[in-house]
């Protein structure tokens, strides 16, 4: 569970780049997180995973977090295989000398199989399509057993069946009774989920879908710069500088 | 053949020396990969420098090495954290200004005519000259570096892959940066004593960089640094026995051109078989 009053965050030294958040994500819900690059998604992402401090404002988080941060960021040079990726997510289940054993490596295995990754375990890390790093990356938060779950843009880049294979994952995740949380672009995703928190700067608007997917709201959140894509476009193929979004 | 390669061990000097270069092999190799997956070869290279009039003190003093190296780094960091706040200066440039000012104070120290015998080895290192004593400090370091880097092995694979989402893996950044810190300082100072402050770079970066253009995976990564760090210690001996030069520098010339051999076979491979 995550609730958030009055939130204002900053970097350290720098001004705040976020303010006035006020939201709340109860076990089982998806959020979509929308704004343009620079509104200060991934700003949020980070004060919830604890890197940054709030200048203002309380929050509260109750249990164990997970992160899918985006792939694009990740070291793809970086010499570990996707089971080593996901047996990250075991560090925090035991005391801290102990190195993860069989049991952890049988899980690591299972949640790469709920992935669909099982036959790619010992493949490098680094050499994986971009959405079945996703997928390992999920299969990570799920060795950690995360109950809030958070997807920094992870639909950047993917095509439309790595697309649906990770809305689906993020379906799945929600109806075990986890909070997920999704930075995106993309307001037609976001207008199947639960909830919608609309950031500029400071936070525009939250609550259901049908509220604060407005053209009012979208407008002020992206500052007037949104398009209008006929249904049936392929998804995905819609982003560039940060200003443009499904509507 | 087997004569001339066990004619240098007849010797009780060589003999020291080459349980020291196996211990800075061993130790530098292991560390190096650490340096070289962080991105840190900067910042390695300005820890042995940053200790350098600590540790010349130390001799001076006749204390440890290990506490001189360690009052010289808080100096250094003290220094960095000063000059970093200097808006005039900024982080990069208080590191390299503080740095450099720091090894010119030891090296006039080091080289100076009142300066007693065997301080200017600090620079460029004796590993001929291997004491008793210093044998066993470099095995006790060597020894915490290693098992240091086994415990902290899992903390430093994360934090070095993903350091955004370390903290809510249980790998707390500043802890893995703090335990890196300590364990490239025991490697340092293992190094320290054969191959001088100038060098010590070498037997860091040389095999961790070597080994990772046909290792896959972080564990093999070190296994095989750490045995090509013992390797070039070796040979480097090998080099200084039968052609007369500087054991130091046989060695650090042996590890750069390793590196520097892989680095090129690399390029000239197509990337799928490596």
């Amino acid at each position: 569970m995550i609730d958030a009053r009055g939130l204002a965050i900053g970097y350290r030294g720098g001004p705040t780049v976020l303010t006035d958040v006020t939201f709340s994500v109860m076990p089982g819900e998806r959020v979509g997180v929308l704004g343009p690059n620079g509104g200060g998604k991934t700003t949020l992402m980070r004060a919830l995973l604890g890197e940054l401090e709030s200048r203002a404002g309380t929050f509260t988080i109750e249990g164990r977090q997970g992160t899918v941060p985006q792939t694009e960021r990740s070291r793809l040079d970086y010499p570990v295989s996707a089971l080593d990726v996901v047996l990250m997510g075991a560090l925090g289940r035991g005391p801290w000398w102990r190195r993860p054993g069989r049991a952890e490596r049988a899980l690591a295995q299972a949640a790469l199989e709920r992935v669909g990754l099982e036959d790619r375990a010992r493949e490098t890390f680094g050499e994986l399509s971009g959405g079945q790093r996703q997928r390992v990356l999920v299969a990570r938060a799920l060795m950690q057993d995360a109950d809030i779950v958070l997807f920094d843009e992870p639909f950047t880049g993917l095509d439309t069946p790595s697309a649906a294979r990770l809305t689906a994952l993020i379906d799945a995740l929600a109806a075990e009774g986890r909070s997920v949380l999704v930075s995106t672009h993309d307001v037609g995703q976001a207008r199947a989920w639960d909830h919608v928190l609309c950031l500029n700067g400071r936070m525009i608007e939250f609550g259901p879908p049908e509220h604060v997917l407005t053209e009012t709201v979208l407008a002020e959140t992206y500052e007037h710069a949104v398009i209008r894509i006929p249904d049936g476009w392929p998804r995905g193929v819609t982003q560039s500088a940060g200003a443009s979004a499904r509507a | 053949m087997l004569d001339a390669l066990l004619e240098p061990w007849r010797e009780p000097i060589l003999r020291d020396a080459l349980l020291e270069v196996v211990f800075v092999g061993l130790a530098c190799g292991a560390l190096g990969v650490w340096v070289v997956l962080l991105g840190r070869s900067y910042s390695a290279e300005s820890l042995a420098h940053g200790m350098f009039p600590g540790l010349v003190v130390a001799a001076l003093l006749g204390v440890p090495l290990v506490l001189g190296g360690a009052v010289g780094l808080i100096v250094a960091a003290l220094a960095i954290a000063a000059g970093a706040r200097l808006r005039s200066l900024g982080s990069n440039t208080a590191v390299a200004v503080v740095i450099t000012s720091l090894l010119g104070i030891g090296t006039v120290f080091a080289l100076s005519a009142d300066s007693p015998p065997g301080l200017q080895n600090l620079l460029f290192g004796d590993v001929l000259a291997t004491s008793p004593s210093d044998l066993a400090l470099a095995a006790a370091l060597a020894a915490a570096a290693l098992i240091g880097s086994w415990l902290a092995y899992p903390y430093l694979l994360t934090y070095a892959f993903d350091p955004s989402a370390a903290r809510s893996l249980g790998a707390r950044p500043r802890v893995a940066e703090a335990a890196f810190a300590l364990l490239l300082t025991a490697a340092v100072l293992v190094g320290v004593q054969a191959l001088g402050n100038l060098l010590v770079v070498a037997a860091l970066i040389g095999p961790a960089v070597a080994a990772r253009t046909f290792t896959r995976r972080v564990p093999p990564l070190i296994a095989a640094a750490s045995a090509l760090g013992v390797a070039c210690g070796v040979g480097g001996l090998y080099l200084s026995y039968y052609a007369d030069v500087a054991a130091g520098a046989a060695i650090a010339g042996l590890l750069v051109t390793t590196a520097a051999i892989a680095a090129l076979a690399k390029a000239r491979l197509p990337t799928s078989d490596i």
